[in-house]
């Protein structure tokens, strides 16, 4: 017997101790940060008189692209929340692509939305079905699934498409009706009114204006899609987290076997989930072709799903974390669009806060860090003095190469569910 | 403390291909106590206990709970009967919160929403009334081991069960926690619960329980109570009476000291746990076989891990007078490192592939097989042939996939394997597990053969029998470090199974 | 016993015959072989019900089969599907994935056109020449992946997708601001500066069979000799079939994985060199893609093994050059695309079945030998 008391300290906490913001984030911290970085980019919008930086149309034109990426990423969150690993989505947003161009020019817009969250859950059914009933590694699914959803859709639209006006192998005949689009009155001129937060845009005052810009971007021209595709973001968090649906759901992807012993059925669930993962990727790719445009063509979705899979794994696998990282590539895609005179003055940016992010690292004496930080900084600043304009190969390349960046450096401080990619067969002992 | 039975198991037999796991085994628990079962590895106690609690059915026998009899066909009707079982490897999901993996499966809800009030609430109750309190909101990944299996506890509370089967509780636990552990089963068992324990750890069991029954080979020995016995005479009742008596040698042990290792330590620090490996030393010598007993997960697998150089390890191991410390396991086999490992599946066989292509993955570094980096096929399929023969593997051929074999011949044809490749030291882990008894000793044989010739050996086995049959020395493992010495012929089944208990003389 | 005896004991003649051999063979190749049948029927039911004829599709599909212009077509279309299999395959037998074979095949090729168009040598040391900076490049490519996957532990799957989308940005910018070449010629289709003659791969039989079947060819051969017949080979599927147990034997998993991203890469940037050097000799827009997606389904098709890939790819090349007789017939031609993707899928669920039915009869079947034999085998509790 213990003839001494030995006195054990409590398990030291682990290097990537899993913050309330891992899981809700939102926290105080977050908000005061957030605060503060976009008062320091209405700070550099309006020392280089960077309009785009902060505008309306650029807030517009950034919602819409960064709604196809956030489904892409929420497909992907619901699927590897419960176990499977969907490489896919980027095939199951094509068959959303065209499934949604087709409905829409024979039906109208709703109908063609619809179609799209059809065409995309049969996509994830597919999946769901070799990975769980045939044990199919999860990758090769996937792979397999975009080859064929790549392949099939050429063969519908030189059925479906070929002879009719506007439509040929490679694009539907445009939708024969727009999803209506909404103005807030008072606030956006909305029905006739003054468009206050437009004028007070205008101004160019340092701060209001720039907020007025961001919010105006959400209370103009705003498509009713664009709000229902938003409210999915706090939705899936619910359900996940709040309903025993989604905690079994996670269970599945966190640890199958245990849930299994406490009579959990794993298999339904993950139909379940990849449905609603095909669906989501479908109407990503329904918007795509009915709100960012206005028919289907092929390649309208340019490797969108693989964003969206990269918005996932630096969002941590939490809906906002996936809002996060979407938006800031629907910001630069925006940005690129409608001002790509103000990229280079984002180095601006960039710089500074890089050089905060140093003076941070130096003071806590962590030096190497520091260093990459100092050299990023400098190299922004640099960027932001001597180039007019960035190529856009170039930045059609950020999203890639930060997704790159970001699993190099923080793999071991992501939480990624347990269990997820592994193979799992019902009645296998943990 | 009630005169009823929780539990009675009488006449219980449990087969499976090959092997009878349970037979005759009679066992009564009265209510409100805790009742330990002791054994050996492989002595029929987790199966025993799995049969109770309706993981598989029992060929023969009857379990009668709270004087019903019963006919478990799965683990949800033995929670229906109040039974619950904590695993010796917890079934958590660590990203989870402590609550969510409580109610996983069981889940309050209001409407469609989780009611996590509600959970906590009851939760709260349970914690409180039965004195085992853990941090509800807390990440399991975030719990030490101890919390860790409170959270299995509660699980199993919060389901109802009134009967608590605990598999080898303390296996992982330092002295701090099993302290803990044990006030809060007697808190359970004041409160009116039964608690079936499983260990080896016999002074625990001394100090915690109220009733032992000790299981060996499959059937129950004796059911005693503490203050009826000791540790030594549980320790006797466990391994047996009578042990083989090893076979004289006719060969000398050499000078050369062919594996030493010094002060070798794995997994220290770190987590805060306890080190898997503290501090062992010794060495063998040319023409030896030195045997190291102990129950299985006393440390015996690290230690091989850091001879062969694929664990982090501090300490020296110094293989034919070349240090080899801080070398690949690569240089140490080339240098003739062989290894029978521990378990076949995981980290010895390629199951998809050829008897021969399993015979190839640790001997291609040998030229007459792979002359100048091609795969000799001819060459290796003969030697597979000569070594199926040797070791009267039973195959088809040499061309079939491995996982057509039984698991004896699985391992004949991994004793054969390293055996014939010619190897200066030996780390054999239970070479014969599986293998049928004309065989064993066959294999006894060969490595007496091998040992004659020069082979040092480690033999680590926890199978009694096959320790006195073939070692020249025996040092005992427990808890990570060696802490006995003895010669085979010194070796008691008390003084055995005291040391592998952690007892002391 | 006798002396000889002791010394030599006999060797036991093994009860089993090469039939398992063969039925092993049997059940993979059929595996594949009901696949592709799955496919077509498929594929012809698709036809049906969108009002196309199905047999006259397959009518069509077989007079291209023997028509003779139609298989050195045949060929042609495959070689870059089966290197592009091959390179997918080595990394495969490992247990990875390479996606990045897309990418990897485009670096290959662009930086092939243009260093090669700068350099002046004879004949003989410049085809060998572009052929080697073309595969290094992809092997470069692909050993970023290697790296972020023994470095930093960054899956590969996601590396080598962002990787290609990389590539292709990349390539676009450098070609566009560095490369483009005019010459002279006012046409609009801009591209790299030709290679000189030297460095053009001529063909075998005009203008239907390039010479770089021999690349091809020997490609193979190598993937056959190195994978399946050399002691890195053997390593190298060992960390594939059971890490652990390699590790165990000493096999380090880093060095693999890394080797085997540089060897896939640089069989990947010779894909796209049959176009370099047989037709186009020069880089531009219009250049093919896709061979790294058709790649991976070829390899799977053919279970990564060599004879499988050239079949699956000789397949797959076939179908492509049925697209355009299809066309005519008024069959959409990408029905072509279909029955290949459909293959892939059916393929892969099929095969997996196949495996556990076959792995399952196996054992039965030893056991029941096993007690023919009179092995009255008890065993001892594990």
């Amino acid at each position: 017997m213990s003839d001494t008391l030995i006195h054990t300290d409590p398990a030291p906490q682990p290097e990537s101790k899993p913050t309330l913001l891992d899981r809700l984030p939102g926290s105080n911290n977050t908000i005061l940060i957030a605060a503060f970085l976009f008062v320091l980019l209405a700070f550099v919008r309006t020392v280089t008189d960077a309009d785009a930086l902060t505008s309306s149309s650029t807030v517009g034109v950034a919602i819409r692209a960064t709604i196809p990426i956030m489904l892409a990423g929420l497909a992907g969150l619901w699927a590897e929340r419960a176990g499977v690993i969907n490489i896919g989505i980027e095939g199951m947003m094509i068959l959303g692509t065209w499934f949604g161009g087709w409905a829409a020019w024979q039906w109208g817009p709703w109908v063609g939305l619809i179609m799209a969250v059809v065409g995309g859950s049969i996509g994830g059914l597919v999946h769901a079905v070799a990975v769980v009933r045939f044990n199919v590694d999860h990758i090769i699914s996937g792979v397999a699934i975009n080859i064929l959803a790549f392949g099939a859709m050429r063969f519908l639209s030189e059925l479906a498409f070929v002879g009719e006006q506007g439509g040929g192998i490679s694009q539907s005949p445009p939708q024969s009706s727009a999803i209506p689009r909404i103005n807030l009155p008072f606030l956006a001129g909305g029905g006739d009114t003054t468009d206050i937060l437009g004028n007070l845009e205008d101004r160019g005052w340092f701060l209001i204006s720039d907020i007025a810009g961001v919010l105006g971007g959400f209370a103009h021209n705003l498509s009713w899609a664009s709000v229902i595709a938003l409210t999915l973001v706090p939705l899936t968090g619910w359900i996940l987290w709040r309903t025993v649906f989604g905690l079994r759901v996670r269970s599945s992807g966190e640890a199958p076997g245990a849930a299994e012993t406490l009579g959990v059925r794993i298999a339904p669930l993950r139909y379940a989930a990849l449905s609603i993962s095909g669906g989501l990727a479908g109407l990503g790719g329904g918007y795509l072709a009915i709100i960012s445009s206005s028919f289907y063509r092929e390649g309208q979705t340019a490797s969108r799903g693989f964003i969206g899979l990269a918005t996932m794994i630096f969002g941590n696998w939490n809906p906002i974390g996936v809002l996060g990282g979407a938006s800031l590539f629907g910001f630069g895609e925006a940005l690129n669009l409608v001002g790509p005179a103000a990229l280079p003055k984002l180095f601006l940016y960039l710089a500074i806060v890089a050089g905060l992010v140093f003076v941070r690292s130096a003071m806590r004496r962590r030096w190497v860090p520091a260093a990459v930080q100092g050299t990023l900084g400098v190299a922004c600043l640099v960027v932001f003095l001597t180039v007019d304009k960035i190529p856009e190969p170039l930045t059609k390349s950020v999203p890639f190469v930060l997704t790159l960046v970001v699993l190099a450096s923080a793999t071991q401080r992501l939480r990624m569910p347990a269990h997820d990619g592994k193979p799992f067969r019902s009645g296998e002992d943990h | 403390m009630s005169d009823d039975l929780a539990v009675e198991l009488i006449g219980i037999e449990k087969r499976f291909p090959g092997v009878i796991a349970n037979h005759d085994v009679n066992i009564s628990v009265t209510s409100g106590t805790i009742h330990a079962i002791v054994g050996e590895n492989g002595a029929g106690k987790s199966t025993l206990m799995k049969t109770l609690y309706g993981m598989h059915r029992p060929e023969k026998g009857r379990v009668i709970v709270n004087g019903t009899e019963q006919n478990f066909k799965s683990p949800s009707d033995a929670i229906d009967a109040g039974i619950g079982m904590v695993h010796q490897h917890f079934m958590l999901a660590d990203n989870f919160t402590v609550t969510e993996n409580i109610i996983l499966g069981a889940e309050p809800t209001n409407g469609v929403r989780l009611d996590l009030k509600a959970a906590k609430r009851r939760l709260t109750e349970i914690a409180t009334s039965s004195g085992i309190e853990v941090d509800l909101d807390a990440l399991v990944a975030d719990l030490g081991v101890g919390q860790r299996q409170r959270v299995e506890i509660l699980k199993v509370l919060y389901r109802g069960a009134k009967i608590l089967i605990l598999d080898e509780p303390t296996a992982v636990l330092v002295p701090q926690e099993v302290d803990e552990l044990f006030e809060n089963l007697k808190q359970l068992v004041a409160d009116g619960a039964t608690v079936i324990f499983i260990s080896h750890k016999l002074d625990e069991v001394m100090a915690v329980s109220d009733e032992i029954t000790v299981i060996r080979a499959g059937t129950t020995v004796t059911t005693v109570l503490p203050s009826e016995t000791d540790q030594k005479q549980l320790a006797e009742y466990m391994v047996g009476s009578e042990l083989p008596a090893g076979e004289p040698r006719t060969t000398e042990i050499g000078d050369a000291v062919r594996l030493d290792v010094n002060g070798v330590s794995v997994g220290a620090g770190g987590d805060g746990g306890r080190p898997a490996v503290d501090d062992v030393s010794f060495s063998v010598h040319a023409g030896e076989i030195l045997g190291v007993a102990g129950v299985e997960g006393n440390g015996q697998f690290e230690l091989c891990q850091a001879i062969l150089g694929l664990a982090d390890a501090t300490g020296s191991v110094i293989f034919d007078g070349h240090d080899v410390s801080s070398r690949p396991a690569r240089e140490r086999q080339d240098l003739g490192l062989a290894y029978i490992p521990f378990d076949r599946h995981t980290e010895g066989l390629m199951l998809d592939s050829s008897l021969w292509e399993n015979l190839l993955l640790t001997r291609d570094n040998d030229p007459e097989l792979c002359p100048h980096g091609f795969v000799d096929q001819a060459a290796v399929r003969a030697a597979t042939v000569a070594t199926i023969s040797r070791y009267d593997v039973m195959t088809p051929s040499e061309t079939v996939p491995i996982y057509a074999l039984s698991g004896g011949n699985q391992q004949k044809l991994l004793v054969g394997r390293e055996l014939d490749s010619g190897p200066t030291v030996l780390l054999a882990a239970h070479p014969t597990r599986g293998v049928d008894v004309g065989a064993q000793s066959s294999i006894w044989d060969k490595l007496r053969e091998a040992r004659d010739a020069g082979l040092a050996v480690l033999l680590i086995t926890a199978d009694l029998e096959e320790l006195l049959a073939l070692s020249d020395r025996i040092i005992v493992m427990f808890d990570g470090k060696v802490n006995a010495e003895l010669s085979p012929s010194d070796a008691t089944p008390e003084l055995l199974g005291t040391y592998m208990t952690g007892g002391a003389v | 016993m006798t002396l000889d005896e002791i010394v030599n004991p006999p060797v036991k003649k093994t009860t089993g015959s090469r039939r398992g051999d063969l039925e092993r063979t049997m059940v993979t190749i059929g595996s594949s072989l009901v696949a592709v049948l799955v496919a077509f029927v498929i594929s012809g039911l698709l036809l049906a019900i969108t009002g196309k004829d199905p047999f006259a599709a397959f009518s069509k599909m077989g007079e291209v089969a023997t028509n003779t212009d139609k298989l050195y077509e045949t060929v042609q279309r495959a070689m870059p599907f089966i290197m592009s299999a091959v390179a997918f395959a080595i990394t495969a037998k490992l247990g990875l994935f390479n996606i990045g074979v897309e990418g990897q095949f485009l670096m290959g090729m662009f930086w092939a056109a243009v260093i090669g168009a700068y350099v002046e040598l004879p004949a003989v040391l410049h085809i060998p020449f572009v052929i080697i900076v073309g595969s290094i490049a992809g092997a470069m490519w692909g050993a970023i992946a290697g790296y972020l996957k023994v470095k930093r532990g960054v899956n590969e799957v996601i590396s080598t997708i962002m990787l290609n989308a990389i590539a292709l940005q990349v390539i676009d910018w450098l070609f566009n601001e560095f490369f483009r070449f005019d010459d002279g010629t006012g046409s609009l289709d801009v591209r790299t500066k030709q290679l000189p003659e030297s460095a053009w791969m001529p063909d075998i039989v005009d203008n239907q069979l390039n010479g770089f079947v021999v690349v091809v060819l020997l490609v193979v051969i190598a993937y056959y000799v190195v994978v399946f017949r050399s002691r890195f080979g053997f390593r190298l599927r060992a960390s594939g079939l059971n890490p652990e147990a390699a590790r165990t034997s000493g096999i380090s998993a880093n060095k693999m994985v890394l080797l085997a991203m540089l060897i896939s890469g640089l069989v990947a940037g010779l894909v796209g060199l049959q176009y370099l050097m047989g037709e186009s000799h020069s880089y531009g827009p219009t250049r093919p893609s896709g061979y790294g997606f058709t790649g991976i389904g070829v390899a799977l098709l053919g279970r990564n093994h060599p004879i499988g890939i050239v079949a699956a790819g000789l397949l797959f090349g076939f179908l492509e050059a049925a697209g355009g007789p299809l066309q005519l017939e008024d069959i959409p031609s990408s029905i072509v695309r279909v029955i290949q993707g459909i293959t892939l899928f059916s393929v892969v669920i099929i095969s997996g079945a196949a495996d556990r039915w076959y792995a399952k009869r196996t054992t039965e079947r030893a056991a029941r030998d096993m007690q023919l034999a009179g092995s009255g085998e008890q065993e001892v509790a594990a």
